[in-house]
């Protein structure tokens, strides 16, 4: 270890947004859990308030600050650390850290990079630099040659050998490129492309090729090992963090396996890494041949997979690494006695399929290429590939049961939708073989591994072979007891049994049918351990997953009934992600502190709570009933705790309730009464609480009804959707007809809830835990944008800063009331929205909410240990601290990933669309408006502000907005209506004309192009968004331009309010502990 | 059809303690009896099938799916040894999985596992918990045990005991064999010592160094890696004695078994370490090394099969993952006063390597020839070919 170092920064990657997830809590936790323990001081530098590695005791000195060269230096002057990390934070941290060190900052305030050396970062960044190391020890990389002539484009294609792509340089939107197989094609496309350029990129095209990853660890003594290789289901052309993945590499030999490890090795050595890399190959499927495609110099969403799927605690050895430490210093932290210098071996295999949620937005692009769109994964553990696909498949939580027996796709073109991915195409594949497509047929269109085909098709098999099973009205018996075990074998869920022998009638019953049947044949899940060595050496590890594939058991369980289970939150989603897994987290610290045996179930792999020594028992498995059920067979446990983990554990609580399960806390009847919106209404009628009128139609008839009875605008809630987002504002009648006509089948089936939609009100939430109906501490937060923006998208202050007090008291009264009534005992959170004094309930959930961890951190009171006190039945005093009391404010800021979404309509509604968030503390609003701003990626404007500002209400509401604007100079230009508003009130500003009115100049988009604009402002009219509108350039383009965009006028008018009174210097400098 | 566990026959692995474990038949349906090893490897069972250190045994694989990439085709070189295969033939006495793969898929494969195993006929066992086999070995230490099938009686228990067996002798060469370059000649082990060392004397014109390998059940690869630094191998019997030779250096194989079977070779060791001429060992040749200098052997409770073994290099900071299968182990207490450990395995502290602390003789217990595993230790091939 290095002995001079006594104080380490940390950087952290900010709020969670497409590609730079959750995974970075993890590996920020297990760097900062490695460094403290040697002693070493920490300081953390994280905006991104729902991380565990922002919690108490974690690091010692946290700050809610955006990871920018700006105000990382500022941190730097002020702590004077000895040394930095800078691969514990995504892109992000390693961006910044190269911007320091660039500018001599490091240098100048002597701060040591551990770890890998910037250079070596700088290597593996910079295209030219990687591809030129590589070369220095003769390793292969994916190189493109530009010619000028039609010789040298065949020289260049002979050398690199076909096929080849070929591509027009300059030219965008892929204009004149193509593939070549031979020397004929070649010269016909490459004569059209130089008829769009002059010079064309010649690149030997790796189409089909495999996708092969390792996790390289090397320490500072050159000794070096693989943890973990994977091989990519979907062939080369999907981004890895968007193709399904399997550890280890299945369809590599030994020679193939070894080659590539060798490389990896020699690649890292060659570029000096200390501490942890990745190496992505591409793979010739027929051959030995091979290309490196990238290093990535840091702990990556791969190595978080690495780790999960290993058991290697690859952050924490990296740490310990760059403290100077060698490999063979460090212990196998699984076995305790083996060393840390080793290779995992597996005896399971994992598979990895990323959740998409592009169903969340407005004119998305589905398909799939070479950018990442999916917001979160999860991770399956089997003893047979079917057994992990198909647990994976349900994981992922759209629908889906698994490999077979889904709901029916419509798919109008299989072989099209084969041919180019989307993130349904593993259900294609499951359609295709249904419609009699052949692996080999399949093969040829997907170019997928014929390895993983015929294991799909094999499930497939076994699901037509139950499908001959007509159940209906035969005596069950008569199923082959060995057809069943092979389906589970194979992965199949009790419901996909159940609905493939035709119990379709009540599948619920069915599958519980199902379930009995097993029992009496001895059709059980075994538990199994993950231990890093295949059970070479005893180890004490209480990391397990459930198969069906072995005939014992690797726990002895007590039976004590002392084990405390903690449904975990599953796969990261647009609205349910790293604040539930800091909420499971908490909740599992308070078990153990009290003595239970905490045990969790979750299948996320860039999870906290997912780290085996968080918990006693950790199962890396599923959470459905099923599962579910199966583990409370084995555990016996004294309970469950379904109130922590989001959704998927708050829908369970009924059905495990049935089955005598002992739910802690809150009722499960209690828990359907607020959920059952029926139940839920007439229970506040009961009560004298009011809340928005809705009714749930079935008629266009009774719809018009209840409109000309509310009012426009309503709420439109489908229960059967057929396109596009769940939800829908609607202004007028035509709105109304047209989303219900396009997006909506009403029907006497599928009901309609419309919902009367209260303009210009305040929404205001409750975040408080109950003991047996009596709240014993709450926070109430106030959104600065008004009702309508979806509460995870919404700017939230806590404590709430302009609410009447009047508002608060009634607030208050009526949760006091919610919760006496549902007898609340644990976590709640109820929506208000508040106009005048008057105030309505929108929703209440039973459970923790989104906005717990930033509650609790701004208030400084860990609300789930509460919770969980109180469900564990511990005696729970009030605290004698409130909101009231605070001297600052904190804001909870949403991060968007609207660049990562090609085409997307970057508006927000009444459907959420952020992927993350963060929270930063300020002296008062504007402070922590400004830095909360900064910190999900906008920017203070130079010069230049392009206003539309939507509405004469809006353009009211952003007025003193933008005196204040023009008044600091700022060169303000607006479109049409805007203009005339601000020259009609003397506000200097510029016309600019919106893309349909073509010809004339200045051209608002041109502007964009140009980048004479410095941040937009774009209000859209009204809620209902899509459609190529003129806003929608605009908006799109700010997107794509990487220009700052604000679309809400609320929001606009504080953020413009915080950068016109104060200065990014004027922000201070201040850690979480010192407010 | 797709074959699954409802139309194969079934198979009963039975060991010595009386436990039973049932799968499925996927090989050929053959009684056998051997002792019970697992190997913690993830890839490489072509390579371990050929492996003649794994005569007599029944190989247990940790990593449940099997059968994956196939089998690459049987090629045979020139000068007589396979392309992709250790040896000529599977020496496993049978082979337990927990999830045979029925399809495989690999540019190179030309047949299934299946079909390789029958036609050698070379039981297989699939569907088994080989995780619960694992530990059950683990706990109790390497055990016999014997595959049975369905509607075959099960009949007594008789057997040899496997540390009573010259497995060496079984799978050694019968002949000597000179490679050079692609070629090969073979001669009787009669032929006299002036005759070969007259075949050899030609090499040594060229400036070719000539090593002899002392066969206890080598693996091709290890001839391979000499081949490929240029050497010429002389290839001989594992009791042969070559001290009358005229050699450069003395390299000793791998193979099965309980080295103190091996009497014969360790005298001729013996002898050889009167000289100076440099001497390495791989695994059996670490161990028959070691005895020669004045050590013991001990039998280890389950052995090290698997690729990922950490070794390091006595004394230094270099560290090494290791491909290794051996079940006995060289009692580093004993070393001669002249000898010193080279390697130590980080996991359990045995003895992974020895040298002499004054002449060039040194070996490992890892196989840094790997085929399967890591490519890492390939590095002692290139120091014993500078010490020629």
């Amino acid at each position: 270890m290095i002995e001079e170092i006594k104080k380490v920064l940390i950087l952290g990657s900010g709020a969670l947004k497409i590609g730079e997830a959750g995974e970075f809590d993890y590996s920020g936790s297990q760097a900062l859990k490695a460094i403290k323990e040697e002693g070493i001081e920490t300081v953390l530098i994280n905006p991104n308030i729902a991380t565990v590695q922002t919690s108490e005791g974690v690091a010692d000195r946290v700050y809610f600050l955006p990871v920018t060269p700006f105000f990382v230096e500022k941190v730097i002057a002020k702590e004077r650390p000895d040394g930095i990390l800078l691969a514990f934070g995504g892109q992000t941290a390693l961006n910044c850290g190269v911007v320091l060190y660039q500018s001599g900052v490091l240098e100048k305030y002597n701060v040591r990079v551990l770890g890998t050396p910037v250079q070596a970062i700088m290597d593996t960044e910079d295209r030219e630099l990687f591809v030129q190391r590589l070369d220095e020890i003769g390793v292969k990389t994916i190189k493109s040659e530009a010619v000028e002539t039609i010789e040298d484009a065949r020289r260049a294609a002979r050398e690199v050998g076909y096929p080849v792509i070929v591509r027009a340089a300059y030219a965008l939107g892929g204009l004149g490129s193509g593939f070549c197989d031979n020397e004929e094609e070649l010269n016909v496309l490459v004569e059209k492309a130089f008829s769009f350029s002059p010079q064309v990129l010649v690149e030997k095209s790796l189409k089909g090729w495999k996708e092969v990853e390792y996790e390289v660890v090397r320490d500072r003594f050159d000794n070096c090992i693989t943890v973990c290789n994977m091989e990519n289901f979907d062939p080369l052309g999907i981004h890895t963090g968007e193709s399904i993945v399997i550890a280890p590499s299945q369809t590599l030999s030994n020679t193939d396996y070894h080659k590539l490890r060798s490389l990896a090795i020699r690649i890292i050595r060659h570029i000096g890494i200390v501490g942890e890399c990745n190496v992505q190959y591409a793979y010739d499927p027929e051959s030995e041949d091979y290309r490196v495609i990238e290093v990535n110099a840091r702990l990556s969403r791969s190595s978080a997979l690495a780790s999960k799927a290993t058991g290697y605690p690859l952050a924490f050895v990296a740490a310990k690494l760059g403290l100077g430490y060698g490999l063979f210093d460090l212990k196998n932290s699984v076995t305790k006695t083996t060393s840390a210098f080793f290779e995992p071996a597996l005896d399971y295999v994992v598979c990895k399929i990323p959740r998409w949620d592009l169903g969340k937005f407005h004119g998305v692009d589905r398909e799939l290429g070479s950018s990442m769109k999916s917001v979160g994964e999860v991770m399956a553990i089997g003893r047979t590939f079917e057994e992990a696909i198909q647990k994976g498949l349900r994981m992922i939580g759209q629908g889906m049961h698994g490999f077979v027996e889904n709901k029916e796709l419509v798919i109008p073109d299989i072989d099209k939708a084969l041919h180019e991915p989307t993130d349904r195409r593993i259900f294609v594949i499951s359609k295709a073989f249904r419609a009699g497509y052949t692996v080999d047929q399949i093969h040829e269109l997907t170019m997928i591994d014929r390895w993983f085909l015929q294991k799909l098709y094999g499930i497939m098999q076994t699901s037509k072979e139950l499908h001959a099973y007509d159940l209906k009205g035969v005596n069950r018996w008569r199923l082959d007891p060995q057809l069943i075990r092979l389906a589970k074998r194979q992965g199949f869920s009790d419901f996909q049994i159940a609905r493939a022998i035709g119990l379709d009638d009540d599948l619920e019953k069915g599958m519980m049918l199902v379930r009995q049947y097993r029992k009496e044949h001895d059709i059980l899940p075994v538990v199994k351990q993950i231990d890093t060595l295949a059970a070479e050496y005893p180890a004490k590890t209480n990391y397990l997953y459930l198969t069906y594939n072995g005939t014992e058991n690797d726990i002895d369980y007590e039976r004590d009934h002392r084990s405390i289970i903690v449904l975990g939150s599953g796969a990261y989603r647009i609205g349910s992600s790293v604040e539930f897994d800091w909420c499971g987290v908490q909740a599992l610290n308070t078990i153990r502190k009290e003595g239970w045996r905490g045990v969790m179930i979750n299948y996320n792999p860039e999870t906290v709570s997912t780290d085996y020594d968080m918990c006693d028992r950790l199962y890396f498995d599923e959470l459905t009933f099923e599962r579910v059920m199966d583990i409370i067979d084995l555990e016996t446990p004294h309970g469950v705790i379904v109130s922590t983990g989001g959704q998927i554990p708050n829908n369970l609580a009924m059905r495990l309730d049935e089955q005598h399960v002992n739910i802690l806390g809150t009722s499960a009847k209690s828990i359907d009464n607020a959920e059952d919106r029926d139940k839920f209404s007439a229970m506040l009628d009961r009560i004298g609480v009011d809340q928005p009128e809705w009714s749930a139609l079935t008629s266009m008839d009774d719809i018009n009804a209840f409109v000309r009875k509310v009012g426009f605008p309503v709420l439109v809630r489908p229960s059967y959707v057929l396109s596009g987002a769940a939800m829908n504002v609607c202004s007028n009648q035509e709105e109304l007809e047209r989303f219900l006509k396009l997006a909506a089948n009403v029907s006497q089936k599928h009901p309609v809830v419309v919902s009367q939609f209260i303009e210009h009100a305040k929404e205001v939430e409750m975040d408080a835990v109950a003991d047996k109906g009596e709240i014993i501490m709450y926070a109430i937060s106030e959104h600065i944008e008004f009702a309508g923006v979806h509460s995870g998208d919404a700017t939230i202050q806590f404590p709430a800063q302009k609410l009447y007090v009047e508002t608060v008291r009634r607030i208050k009264r009526i949760s006091k009331q919610i919760a006496k009534e549902l007898n609340i005992s644990g976590p709640f959170n109820i929506q208000y929205l508040a106009k005048g004094n008057e105030i309505k309930v929108i929703e209440c959930n039973l459970r923790a909410s989104r906005s717990f961890p930033f509650v609790s951190k701004v208030l400084k009171i860990n609300f789930i240990e509460l919770a969980t006190r109180v469900m564990l039945g511990l005696p729970v005093e009030k605290p004698n601290k409130n909101e009231f009391d605070l001297d600052y404010v904190g804001i909870k800021a949403s991060q968007f990933s609207f660049n990562r979404l090609q085409k997307a309509d970057p508006v927000l509604g009444v459907d959420m669309a952020s992927t993350g968030e963060v929270g930063c503390l300020g002296d008062d609003v504007s402070e922590a408006v400004l830095t909360s701003m900064l910190a999900v990626g906008q920017r203070i404007p130079e010069k230049n502000i392009l206003l539309s500002t939507g509405t004469p209400k809006q353009k009211v509401a952003m007025l003193d907005a933008a005196k204040l604007l023009a008044d600091k100079g700022y060169r303000l230009f607006a479109t049409g209506g805007t203009y005339r508003f601000l020259q009609e009130n003397n506000i200097p500003c510029s016309l600019v004309y919106w893309p349909s009115e073509e010809g004339k100049t200045p051209q608002a988009l041109s502007m964009l192009h140009e980048r004479k604009i410095d941040l937009v402002v774009n209000i859209p009219r009204d809620l209902s968004a899509g459609e190529l509108t003129n806003g929608y350039k605009i908006r799109r383009a700010a997107i794509d331009l990487n220009i700052p965009l604000i679309t809400n006028a609320r929001l606009a008018s504080a953020f413009i309010k915080a950068f016109c009174t104060m200065s990014m210097d004027d922000i201070h400098i201040k850690s979480w502990q010192e407010y | 059809m797709i074959k699954d566990m409802r139309n194969r026959k079934k198979a009963i692995l039975i060991l010595e303690d009386g436990s039973q474990f049932e799968g499925w038949s996927f090989g050929a349906e053959k009684e056998v009896a051997g002792e019970v090893v697992f190997n913690t490897a993830m890839t490489g069972y072509p390579e371990s099938l050929t492996d003649p250190s794994y005569a007599g045994q029944l190989m247990v694989l940790t990593y449940p799916l099997v059968g994956n990439y196939g089998v690459p085709p049987f090629t045979i070189m020139d000068n007589g040894l396979p392309v992709y295969m250790e040896s000529e033939k599977i020496h496993v006495e049978a082979m337990i999985v927990s999830d045979y793969s029925e399809e495989y898929s690999h540019w190179n494969a030309c047949e299934s596992l299946e079909s390789w195993l029958v036609r050698e006929g070379i039981p297989g066992v699939t569907g088994i918990d080989t995780r619960a086999l694992t530990k059950k070995i683990r706990e109790r230490g390497v055990m016999m045990g014997r595959v049975v099938f369905e509607g075959v009686d099960k009949g007594q228990w008789e057997m040899e005991n496997y540390g009573d067996i010259n497995y060496v002798d079984r799978v050694s060469c019968k002949e000597i064999i000179i490679y050079e370059n692609n070629a090969s000649r073979s001669f009787p082990v009669d032929t006299p010592v002036d005759e070969i060392n007259c075949q050899l004397s030609i090499d040594n014109c060229q400036s070719r160094k000539r090593v002899v390998l002392l066969d206890c059940g080598v693996k091709a690869n290890i001839i391979r890696s000499l081949l490929n630094r240029n050497l010429t191998v002389v290839r001989v019997p594992w009791n042969y004695d070559f001290n009358g030779l005229d050699y450069d250096g003395l390299f000793l194989s791998n193979g099965p078994g309980d080295p103190d079977t091996c009497e014969a070779a360790v005298r001729n060791i013996r002898e050889a370490l009167q000289g100076d001429r440099p001497i390495c060992g791989i695994c059996m040749g670490n161990q028959l090394l070691a005895k020669a200098g004045g050590a013991t052997i001990y039998k280890l409770k389950y052995g090290h099969r698997s690729h990922n073994q950490p070794v390091r290099m006595v004394g230094t900071e270099r560290c090494f993952i290791t491909s290794q299968n051996h079940g006995y182990a060289v009692d580093e207490k004993t070393l001669g006063a002249d000898w010193e450990p080279l390697f130590v395995n980080m996991n359990d502290g045995t003895n992974e390597g020895i040298r002499h602390r004054t002449k060039p003789f040194f070996s490992s217990q890892f196989h840094p020839e790997a085929c399967g595993g890591p490519l890492d230790t390939d590095f002692i091939f290139d120091k014993f070919t500078a010490l020629l």
